[in-house]
């Protein structure tokens, strides 16, 4: 790495939204090159730790996945109240993805389609610990202001890692030829 | 079930876990107390819910195989493969080239490697290495690098191993698109053969490394390892027609707590009539169980602890002497405890990272017949051995190649009860009567993660199998019992 090294390091916080998880192991496909990243980053909340809950002094968030249920859209203002910085990370968190597939169907028909008897009322899982779907599969930008917009499904460990140490080197994130797709 | 409803709910302290950290997807414990610590009732809820099956409804078969891998960006190559063998018999009656099979084997063994890695180093290691109350700020992969570099560099170059052999039969590490109904889009190059064989050796060598720390650990400390989270319970995996294992492709089995076979050589493609998804108000994830058996009893696990002690051989020689071993330990009955399940992990990481040598050995990977022809038809199901377990998918198309039926029950799900009694079986000994700290409650999770389970995979549910929703009241006492059966006909009282 050629970038110069911060005073301090940057708190990084991840979550994966209505995603696959798939963005998650892109970013670790970046392989041994992670043991680079930890001289310049702490993890902060994420998958990978066991931090429940953003710092409020966090400088970049990523998120995986668009917004599907009530859930993820606490999670999200949470992450935009505590990180400078909110990149969407892959094809999920831009546009929705593959699960906002649903989109054109009624949620209460997919869910009757399973849980409910009919002539006998319906048995959908209810209970108050389960967060209420939404309607649609929103990307996160229609929910709150987003920075950057990191393209793939997923994106490449060499796209993540590139976008990375752009961002961290205080350069304008650029992907070029060979790195930037939308598959 | 024990610990599963309290009986006043309304007059207890409720704490909850959420997220569920160091696993795949999205799941959520809550936990209710009395005054005096007193667990009364535990759950693992599954929240999240995605629509899949419905959503193929209407697309063209051969989008398929690419796009149920987006379930799951852990097990992408167990939906793509699975989907596959379903579309096979859709598209040829289920046959494959030589070729095609062994690159659609090499494919999988690879990402069995990678994922197996990645869920012992990346995610359990810290709590194995440091505690299970160790320090939060500690407790992860970039914990384990800086206490034990050596552990965490192996671990990232395993899985980076098994993603460059995904990559190179897929074209891709995440979501590729290799494998087609009816064979293969490719082939390997000597250069792409000689690249993979050049490190093979070292990671056999890491992979038994890894069998060795995980069997360190176990011995070191077997009034936690043989005992925590504990399920006794009868255990399912696909075999090989000679009752080896085999990841890929086999037959069904399942074996009571005892080890007793209760059926041997079943073909996945009656899983319809043997097996039943329940429903439970508080969770997306259904509750499968074996029809036959009932609900209380029938329940079952999957994945490498059910595996390993249910086939009668591994094929592979490092990895057969370490599962002699394993089940030397277990003594004449099986092993129930969760965190075995780190241990069988690893011996099928070994096994892996031997049978992607020996298919690399294998000339017919290099051979240029990659499709096979056959008999068109209506429906398909396959069944393959994914990381988490067996993992179902079933199809129908109609004659203008679209898509009309679709049913997964993923390996996630099938462990759905096991995992809720092993939350229960950690909180009963661990929790009650304890002011509870974070460190307990890790005691939670880590018994959640010796299931690496997928809750990402686990959240498509929308089956059309048959179904039985009981109705109960605060008590638990059932009061009213709906079935449907596998055609949709709505019945009363038990299937």
């Amino acid at each position: 790495m050629n970038a110069p090294l911060p005073k301090r390091k940057l708190k990084v916080a991840t979550t994966s939204l209505a995603g696959c998880f798939g963005c998650h192991m892109s970013f670790l496909d970046i392989d041994e090159r992670i043991l680079d990243l930890v001289e310049l980053v702490e993890f902060d909340r994420s998958p990978i730790t066991d931090i429940k809950h953003c710092s409020p002094d966090c400088d970049l968030g990523i998120i995986e996945g668009g917004v599907c249920n009530a859930e993820n859209v606490h999670v999200l203002h949470e992450f935009r109240k505590n990180c400078k910085i909110l990149i969407a990370m892959g094809a999920c968190a831009i546009n929705g993805g593959l699960p906002a597939q649903r989109n054109s169907l009624d949620i209460r028909d997919i869910l009757a389609a399973v849980y409910a008897q009919p002539g006998r009322g319906v048995h959908i899982p209810n209970d108050p610990e389960i967060p209420l779907l939404l309607n649609e599969v929103h990307p996160l930008h229609e929910v709150v202001k987003i920075d950057y917009f990191l393209p793939g499904c997923p994106p490449s460990g060499d796209a993540i890692w590139k976008f990375l140490t752009d961002l961290l080197a205080g350069r304008t994130p650029t992907l070029g030829f060979g790195l930037i797709h939308y598959d | 079930m024990e610990l599963e409803t309290a009986k006043t709910p309304d007059a207890l302290k409720r704490i909850v876990i959420e997220p569920v950290s160091r696993v795949e997807g999205h799941g959520k414990v809550t936990i209710l107390l009395d005054d005096d610590n007193q667990v009364h009732q535990v759950r693992l809820h599954i929240v999240e819910f995605r629509g899949f099956e419905k959503f193929i409804e209407g697309r063209p078969y051969w989008e398929v195989p690419v796009l149920v891998q987006r379930l799951c960006g852990i097990c992408p190559v167990s939906h793509h493969l699975a989907a596959s063998k379903a579309m096979d018999m859709i598209v040829n009656g289920g046959i494959l080239t030589p070729t095609a099979e062994k690159i659609r084997r090499l494919m999988h063994y690879g990402q069995m490697l990678q994922s197996h890695a990645l869920h012992f180093f990346h995610l359990s290691s810290p709590d194995l290495l440091f505690g299970f109350d160790s320090d939060v700020a500690k407790r992860n992969i970039v914990g384990v690098a800086a206490a034990n570099p050596d552990v965490a560099k192996m671990g990232v170059l395993l899985r980076k191993f098994g993603q460059e052999v995904i990559r190179v039969t897929s074209g891709k590490r995440v979501h590729g698109t290799g494998s087609v109904p009816g064979g293969v889009n490719k082939s390997l190059t000597i250069e792409e053969r000689d690249y993979l064989l050049k490190d093979i050796d070292q990671m056999i060598a890491w992979s038994r490394d890894a069998v060795g720390i995980i069997k360190g650990l176990h011995k070191s400390n077997p009034a936690l390892y043989d005992v925590f989270g504990a399920v006794p319970s009868t255990m399912m995996s696909l075999v090989d027609d000679k009752g080896d294992l085999d990841f890929y492709h086999g037959a069904l089995r399942a074996r009571d707590k005892d080890g007793e076979v209760i059926f041997d050589q079943v073909s996945y493609q009656g899983y319809n009539t043997l097996l039943t998804e329940g429903v439970k108000s508080w969770s997306y994830m259904k509750f499968p169980y074996i029809t036959a058996l009932g609900d209380e009893k029938g329940w079952y696990k999957v994945g490498p602890l059910a595996r390993i002690q249910n086939c009668d051989r591994i094929p592979t020689p490092h990895a057969e002497a370490e599962r002699a071993e394993f089940v030397a330990y277990g003594g004449a009955k099986p092993m129930h405890g969760s965190l075995g399940f780190h241990w069988a992990r690893m011996i099928e990481m070994l096994c892996a990272a031997e049978t992607i040598k020996d298919l690399l050995l294998d000339s017919d990977i290099m051979g240029a017949d990659l499709m096979a022809e056959g008999p068109r038809r209506e429906e398909g199901i396959g069944v393959i051995e994914a990381p988490r377990g067996t993992l179902f998918h079933h199809y129908r198309v109609n004659e203008d190649d679209l898509v009309t039926y679709a049913n997964l029950i993923v390996s996630t799900t099938n462990n759905n009860t096991a995992m809720n009694v092993a939350v229960r079986d950690v909180a009963k000994n661990y929790l009650t009567g304890h002011e509870i700290t974070e460190g307990l409650l890790n005691h939670i999770e880590v018994a959640i993660r010796c299931f690496d389970p997928c809750l990402s995979c686990a959240t498509h549910a929308l089956g059309k199998m048959p179904l039985e929703v009981s109705l109960v009241d605060a008590s638990g006492a059932e009061i009213d019992r709906m079935t449907k059966d596998g055609e949709g006909r709505i019945g009363k009282g038990a299937l």
